[in-house]
C-alpha cells in the first residue's frame, strides 16, 4: 500500500493539529487524574487535644512509676521519679514512631521495637532514635497533674 | 458424550490447534528438574490464598470497633473458622518462602537469562506483590503486633526523600495509623493487589508457556555439543502429574502445619499502650529490620534510617534488573552474579537468624 506524500502546507497543517489535539487531550487527562490524586490524600484532622491536658490523678501514679496519657490523638508518658517530682515526655519514639515505655529498672526511657533508649530528659542515649523526645510542662492543679506543651521561647 | 462437547468446542474454536502447544510442550529432564517445581507450588498456594480469603471474607469487617471482633468471632464461633483462617495465615507464609526459593532457584540455575529477562521482572514484581500482600494482609486481625509493624512500616516509607512523606499519609489514610489505614489496607488487600496480582501471574505464565523451560547453562552447552544426550518428558500429563503429587504434599504439610499449630490472634490493638517488649516484624521483613536496627542514628550527615531505605530500594532496583547484567553466551556466565546470589542468601538467612535470636 502506499501514501500519497503529504504538500509541504499539508503537512504544516497536521503538525498543528496534532499539536492541538494532543494538548487538548494531555489536558483532559490531567483534569481527570487531578481530582483522584487530590481523593488518595486525606483530608488533615484537626488536632482537638488543645495545648493542656489533665495527664492523671495525683494518687494514680506510685514513685518510681510510668503511664501514657492521651495528648490530642499522639501518646504521652507521664513518669514519676522516685523523689516525688513528674516528667512528662512524648511517647512517640523519634526512630520510627512506636510507643515507647518507661523501664523503673533502668530508670531510662524503653523501645521495644529497635531496643532505643531515652535518659528522663528525653535525650537520646543509645540505640537507632536520631532525636530527643519532646518535654512537656508539669504542674499540679488541686489532685490533678497537668501536662502543656512548653511554650516556644 | 465427552466427544461431542469436544467436536462442538472443535468447529467453532479450532480447539485441537489451540491447545496444540500444550501439547507438545516438554520438561528437561535432568538431576536439578525438582527445582521446576516450586514456581507451580508457589502458585497452588497463591490458588490456596484466593479460596480461604474469600471464605475469610464473608465473616470479616474491616474497621478498628470490628476488626478484631470479627476474626475472634471467625476463631470462636463459625465452625471450622479456626482452621479456614489457620491455612490463610500458613499458606500465606509458606508461600513467601515457596515464592522466595523460587526466586534463588531461577538465580542459581541461570534461568532468567535471554530471552527470559521479562520473566524474570514479572517474577520479582510478583515478589514484590507477594510480600505486599503480607505487609497488608498482617494488619488486618488489628492486634497490638500488627498495630506496630504497620506503624514503624509505614514509618520507613515516610523516610523516603521528598515523596516519603505524601506516600505515608497515602497508606495510613492520615498523619497516624489508624481505623482509616485498616480500611485502606483492606482494600489494598482484597481489591488492588489481587488484581495487580491476576494480571501480572497471566503474563508470567504466558512467557513460560511461550518461552518453555530454561536449560542450566552448562548443562545447555552439553547437549548443543551432543543432542542426543537431551533428555525431555511431556508437560501433559507427565510432568503435570508430578507437580500434583507436590501440591498434594503441600495440602498436608499446610493441614498439619494449620492444625496443629493455629495462628494467634494476640491482643487487640490499642494506640495509648507501649510496644510490647520482644516486637518483631514477620519473618520475611526480619533480615530489613535487623539491618536497620545495626545502623547507626547518623550516618556522616544522613540519617541512619533514611540510608537503610535508600540502600535496599537500590538493592531491590539491582535485582529487578540482573537478567540485563547476565551475557548472551551460555558458555560465558558472569561469575560475580552467581556470587552475588550466594551472598544475598547467606546475607538473609544470616541477617533473618540473628534478628530472630537478637534480643
Amino acid at each position: 500500500m502506499t501514501v500519497d506524500p503529504l504538500s509541504e502546507p499539508a503537512q504544516a497543517r497536521r503538525r498543528t493539529i496534532k499539536v492541538f489535539l494532543g494538548s487538548g487531550l494531555l489536558a483532559s487527562f490531567a483534569s481527570f487524574i487531578y481530582p483522584v490524586l487530590r481523593y488518595l490524600i486525606p483530608p488533615p484532622v484537626a488536632d482537638l487535644g488543645g495545648d493542656e491536658i489533665v495527664a492523671s490523678k495525683l494518687s494514680e501514679l506510685k514513685p518510681n512509676s510510668a503511664k501514657i496519657f492521651r495528648f490530642g490523638s499522639h501518646p504521652g508518658l507521664l513518669i514519676m521519679n522516685s523523689d516525688g517530682t513528674y516528667r512528662a515526655l512524648s511517647a512517640t519514639c523519634t526512630h520510627l514512631g512506636c510507643t515507647v515505655q518507661y523501664r523503673s529498672d533502668l530508670r531510662q526511657i524503653w523501645c521495644a521495637c529497635h531496643n532505643g533508649i531515652y535518659d528522663l530528659n528525653g535525650r537520646n542515649v543509645s540505640g537507632p532514635p536520631p532525636r530527643p523526645l519532646a518535654v512537656f510542662d508539669v504542674h499540679l492543679r488541686g489532685d490533678e497533674i497537668v501536662v502543656s506543651r512548653k511554650r516556644e521561647a | 458424550m465427552f466427544a461431542a462437547l469436544r467436536n462442538w468446542f472443535d468447529e467453532r474454536f479450532d480447539w485441537d490447534n489451540l491447545i496444540a502447544p500444550l501439547r507438545h510442550k516438554t520438561v528437561p529432564t535432568h538431576r536439578l528438574s525438582y527445582w521446576y517445581f516450586l514456581g507451580g507450588i508457589t502458585l497452588f498456594l497463591f490458588g490456596i490464598q484466593v479460596a480461604t480469603g474469600i471464605l475469610l471474607l464473608l465473616y470479616y469487617r474491616p474497621g478498628a470497633n470490628e476488626a478484631f471482633e470479627s476474626v475472634q468471632y471467625i476463631m470462636t464461633q463459625v465452625k471450622f473458622g479456626w482452621l479456614i483462617r489457620s491455612i490463610h495465615s500458613w499458606s500465606a507464609n509458606l508461600m513467601i518462602f515457596t515464592a522466595f526459593a523460587h526466586m534463588f532457584s531461577v538465580l542459581f540455575l541461570k534461568a532468567y537469562r535471554k530471552p527470559r529477562e521479562l520473566t524474570w521482572v514479572s517474577g520479582m514484581l510478583l515478589l514484590f506483590l507477594v510480600m505486599g500482600f503480607g505487609f497488608s494482609g498482617y494488619l488486618l486481625p488489628w492486634n497490638t503486633l500488627a498495630f506496630f509493624a504497620t506503624k514503624v512500616g509505614t514509618e520507613i516509607t515516610g523516610q523516603v526523600p521528598i515523596m516519603g512523606k505524601p506516600m505515608m499519609i497515602f497508606l495510613r489514610g492520615g498523619e497516624e495509623v489508624t481505623g482509616a489505614t485498616l480500611t485502606r489496607f483492606f482494600g489494598f488487600h482484597v481489591a488492588v493487589l489481587p488484581g495487580l496480582a491476576t494480571v501480572l501471574l497471566l503474563l508470567h505464565l504466558l512467557l513460560v508457556q511461550r518461552l518453555g523451560m530454561s536449560v542450566p547453562p552448562k548443562l545447555e552447552v552439553q547437549w548443543t555439543v551432543n543432542p542426543s544426550a537431551r533428555r525431555e518428558m511431556t508437560f501433559f500429563p507427565n510432568f503435570l502429574l508430578r507437580e500434583m503429587m507436590a501440591w498434594y504434599l503441600a495440602l498436608g504439610v499446610l493441614g498439619v502445619l494449620a492444625a496443629v499449630f493455629p495462628w494467634n490472634l494476640g491482643v487487640k490493638a490499642d494506640p495509648f499502650v507501649p510496644a510490647p517488649a520482644g516486637i518483631k516484624p514477620e519473618w520475611y521483613f526480619l533480615f530489613m529490620f535487623q539491618t536497620l536496627k545495626l545502623i547507626p542514628s547518623k550516618v556522616w550527615f544522613i540519617d541512619g534510617e533514611v540510608l537503610g531505605v535508600l540502600a535496599f530500594g537500590l538493592v531491590g532496583l539491582v535485582w529487578l534488573l540482573l537478567p540485563f547484567f547476565e551475557s548472551d553466551q551460555p558458555s560465558h556466565m558472569k561469575q560475580w552474579i552467581t556470587g552475588l546470589a550466594v551472598f544475598a542468601l547467606a546475607y538473609v538467612a544470616g541477617m533473618s537468624v540473628y534478628g530472630h535470636f537478637a534480643k
